[in-house]
């Protein structure tokens, strides 16, 4: 079938082959490695692909892991109920955590400032089911294209007892070796997919046929203007302000979070080759469309010093 | 739109088909590397426009390019780097062409960055050093080291890019007496294949296309080259070698062998060798999720299943049966340090090797390299970013083969015991084939055999502690009771062995650090024949206690904490040692000079400011009792 494709005549590895080997290894070395490993589950298209690949890795078992959604609440329903199928389609042991604290004190988006609802509902919920589970080893799946500080992590990146990350300190990692040693308490957070880039996810879902979920493929949404971004009324929870009337328009997701940070584009890529089509011809970034990077430069620097992610 | 479609078909057809080139930038600082990442990815179309116009703001407001488009701010992505201008880690940067995909590293020119750009570096197949031709009336000392350190690693290409042209007004004669100042020093590497363009990263010239300010330069422009030059990985026509990884077992029916293969093919019913313990067998499956496969090459993470039950686990190495790798566990290696403390000879370290993980311990450091002349020097420690030569030990043998034939299995990195810091790496030139000279006799009497003869089980009892804690009291108290109690003993301590074994130690680092070893190695032997074995030494450092704890069977090595603060030792200063320290007569005095590190878990302290002597002798006999070694 598409395999195929992938391997050219003269049996060299293409360039997607050779990221789904590296994420392979990865994987297969935190298993091998750790003694309590989770991956984190945020339901978007990195995950979907870093899912895929964990199921490839360690064929025919399965992935010797839980997986680790930290909800805040705030998240498209259709991406609960795309969580939902895909866990119990691949028989995963899903955990789903939300800050409980951060629930009864009533953090929402918008009463509190994007900074405090990041840091309390996706940051501080992530460190509580880390130390709740005593979890040694969290995958993730960032990518270094997305953002200017991630470019600079490491692919086995070190987390203090606090879960601090020290981008001045990191440990050299050359080759393939890598140092997953630690003191009880401390963590590492490993990025399988740091070297894909938005197009090898694209490119490689639609060569592999990954579920994704909807939101992605445009489709006619409510929407209200808000700040410059599109934002989906995706329930009755998201207050509208004076003069915003909720209207329907073809839109879809490049990325996806908390609905009332996570802004929309006007498309008609209903099709995975309409969006690497779109992508081919865009202009800007997938987190152009992330509320919470535009706090401020570095700010996903600074939120990864506290521990986010 | 079906026309649309085919066309885009045909678009992702021939992305498919791209193959990846992986390459460094490096060069000193202030040469250009992020000016000119930048450069490329911006002429390249690969900038998208939210990131322009946040490229715009941020060049307004920390640019260095009076407001211009400050191009180096794409790539510098930590806080710090911006503020202070310059490069810290290695950015990695992603862009494809129609030609290919690349991923760029671009690594720190600092000098105390070294170890980050060696990092960069050792994933590369191409490496663009960067030489500035406003400074180019010699060879800085950074380009030399990054040229040593491509070579060293086996990076076959490297582009000499002269930077800054439009400084010198483009002239000729400049950019040619760097070239043959900098092909004279790469041919004494061993770098062949070299190819040197004059450019302005700054300016745009000879970066995507021929400049028109140099038209005596006739060779290609950086991208066209990148995009073309023939980077070869010659590793599958080369015998099989796939390290195991993991070891796959869901159920009782299936046992299978994950890895990456480092070289060569495999496939079904070829015959394997399984190193280091050399047994062989039959390959039956070759097993992925897209369903069985008939052969796989190098690269391709596979499941391999064996005809046959044989012991297999990670770190073994599955190789092609008529031609495996050796084993063997003392190496020459070449060594770049990565740690502020410096190498110790002598200390033990890990070591990960392609999926296994050893004690090494360096036995020798021959020599460290100069980058300027590439002399050799003797040298007794290796300090951050120094690379030395060296001869190490292993605790097992492992299978391997030299770095010069084989990235995966000749490199590897060492970890510190205590901290889990990487702290350098390193790269295998050959086995050192004496290991196989020396067999340990196996005595027909047992260590067992000797201690119950003496009714007794031994062990070694380690005191530690500062000068003047009242180690050497507490140690001759305690063995008179022994003694006492019908037990075999001895106490080693400074005076029995600083003044015989070893007498040609001094206070450093290194000599405290072979004392202990020597100490430890002595105390061993006295544990084998039976002996319970009181050992008495300052032994400020973790490490070696750690390693001497190693040494020893389990149970056999208790660590005493003979613990008083440091003003009350120095009041005691029963030999006057204290007094010397303090006037400056005695270098390298634990306590004052030098560094005391405590233990974290001992298996007792003794807290000798409030305990009689007396009363510290009780409390480790009560050790002694709970641990069953003062009973028959």
């Amino acid at each position: 079938m598409e395999r195929d494709r992938l391997l050219d005549t003269a049996q060299r590895l293409t360039h997607l082959q050779r990221l789904e080997a590296e994420s392979i290894f990865i994987m297969r070395e935190v298993v091998a490695e750790c003694d309590k490993p989770v991956m984190l589950y945020s339901i978007g298209k990195d995950s979907s692909v870093m899912l895929h690949l964990a199921m490839k890795a360690f064929y025919p078992a399965k992935p010797p892991f839980p997986v680790l959604h930290v909800d805040t609440t705030w998240k498209f329903r259709e991406m609960i109920a795309f969580r939902e199928e895909v866990t119990a389609r691949l028989g995963l042991d899903l955990i789903v955590h939300t800050n409980a604290d951060g629930v009864r004190q009533g953090i929402n988006p918008f009463n509190h400032g994007l900074s405090i609802y990041t840091n309390v509902m996706k940051t501080e919920g992530l460190r509580q089911a880390l130390d709740r589970h005593g979890f040694d080893a969290a995958l993730g799946g960032a990518r270094r294209d997305e953002e200017k500080s991630r470019a600079k992590e490491r692919i086995f990146s070190f987390r203090s007892r606090h879960h601090r990350w020290d981008p001045k300190n990191q440990r050299p990692e050359p080759w393939k070796l890598y140092n997953t040693r630690k003191n009880k308490g401390e963590s590492i957070r490993v990025f399988p997919l740091s070297n894909w880039t938005e197009f090898d996810i694209w490119q490689y879902i639609s060569l592999e046929k990954i579920p994704v979920v909807p939101l992605y493929f445009a489709k006619e949404r409510p929407v209200v203007r808000r700040d410059g971004m599109l934002i989906m009324v995706d329930d009755e929870r998201l207050p509208l302000r004076p003069g915003e009337r909720p209207e329907m328009r073809k839109v879809r997701f490049r990325t996806l979070g908390c609905y009332p940070l996570t802004g929309a584009i006007e498309s008609d890529a209903d099709t995975l080759p309409a969006i690497l089509q779109e992508m081919v011809r865009a202009r800007n970034s997938e987190r152009q469309g992330r509320m919470i990077d535009r706090d401020g430069m570095g700010s996903m620097e600074r939120k990864k010093l506290e521990g986010y992610f | 739109m079906s026309g649309d479609t085919s066309e885009l078909d045909a678009y992702l057809r021939a992305q498919e088909k791209k193959d990846l080139l992986r390459l460094i930038t490096c060069g000193s600082v202030d040469d250009g590397k992020s000016t000119l990442i930048g450069r490329l990815l911006y002429e390249g179309k690969m900038l998208l426009d939210d990131q322009l116009d946040s490229l715009k703001a941020e060049s307004a407001r920390v640019g260095t390019q009076a407001g211009d488009l400050d191009l180096a701010l794409l790539v510098d992505g930590l806080a710090a780097e911006r503020e202070q201008g310059i490069t810290i880690d290695v950015a990695y940067r992603f862009f494809a062409t129609d030609k290919r995909k690349f991923i760029v590293a671009d690594t720190p020119g600092h000098e105390q960055y070294t170890r980050n750009m060696a990092t960069g570096a050792s994933t590369a197949d191409l490496a663009i050093i960067l030489a500035d031709a406003h400074r180019s009336s010699e060879l800085l000392t950074q380009t030399r080291r990054h040229s040593y350190i491509c070579s060293m690693l086996g990076i076959r290409h490297i582009v000499l890019a002269v930077n800054k042209m439009d400084l010198v007004q483009y002239d000729q004669a400049v950019f040619e007496a760097y070239v043959a100042r900098y092909m004279a020093f790469a041919k004494e590497l061993g770098l062949t294949q070299v190819e040197c363009i004059p450019i302005s990263a700054l300016r745009g010239d000879n970066v995507i296309s021929p400049s028109r300010h140099m038209s005596w330069y006739r060779g290609p422009a950086l991208l066209p080259y990148l995009e073309t030059v023939e980077f070869g990985r010659e590793s599958s026509m080369r015998p099989l070698r796939m390290p195991v990884q993991w070891v796959n077992r869901p159920n009782a029916d299936f046992r299978g062998f994950a890895g990456t293969i480092a070289s060569g093919t495999v496939r079904t019913s070829d015959r394997i060798k399984v190193l280091p313990s050399g047994q062989e067998a039959t390959i039956s499956r070759i097993v992925t999720q897209d369903g069985d496969l008939e052969a796989a090459v190098d690269s391709q993470a596979v499941t391999l299943v064996l005809d046959r039950e044989i012991d297999v686990s990670r770190g073994d190495v599955v190789c092609a049966a008529g031609s495996p790798v050796s084993i063997a566990d003392q190496f020459a290696v070449r060594i770049l340090w990565m740690a502020p403390e410096a190498l110790l000879p002598g200390r033990t370290y890990l070591m990960k090797a392609g999926t296994v993980t050893t004690q090494a311990t360096v036995t020798a450091l021959k020599h460290k390299i100069s980058i300027n002349t590439l002399e050799h020097i003797a040298a007794k420690t290796l300090r951050l970013n120094e690379i030395g030569l060296c001869n190490i030990s292993l605790d097992r043998p492992i299978a391997f083969e030299p770095y010069a034939e084989s990235r995966d299995l000749g490199s590897f990195i060492l970890i510190d015991r205590i901290t889990n810091q990487t702290i350098g790496m390193g790269l295998i030139d050959f086995a050192l084939r004496r290991a196989s000279n020396i067999h340990w006799q196996n005595l027909e009497v047992s260590r067992s055999a000797r201690a119950a003869q003496k009714n007794q089980k031994a062990a070694v009892i380690w005191f530690t502690g500062l000068s003047g804690s009242g180690k050497s009291t507490i140690a001759s108290a305690l063995e008179k009771r022994l003694y006492s109690l019908g037990r075999h003993t001895y106490v080693l301590d400074g005076d029995n062995v600083r003044h015989g074994l070893n007498r040609d130690l001094g206070f450093t680092d290194a000599d405290r650090i072979e004392n202990i070893r020597r100490v430890a190695e002595v105390a061993r032997l006295m544990v084998d024949a039976g002996l319970l074995v009181i050992v008495s030494f300052i032994s400020p450092f973790r490490s070696e206690r750690e390693a001497a704890r190693n040494l020893m069977g389990e149970g056999e090595f208790l660590e005493v904490f003979v613990d008083a603060p440091l003003d009350v030792c120095e009041a005691r200063d029963p030999k006057g040692l204290y007094k010397k320290a303090r006037r400056q007569q005695l270098m390298n005095f634990t306590g004052i000079g030098s560094a005391y590190e405590a233990p974290e878990h001992p298996d007792a302290h003794l807290d000798t400011a409030r305990l009689s002597v007396e009363e510290a002798v009780d409390k480790v006999l009560n050790l002694l009792e709970a641990k069953g070694l003062t009973s028959a």
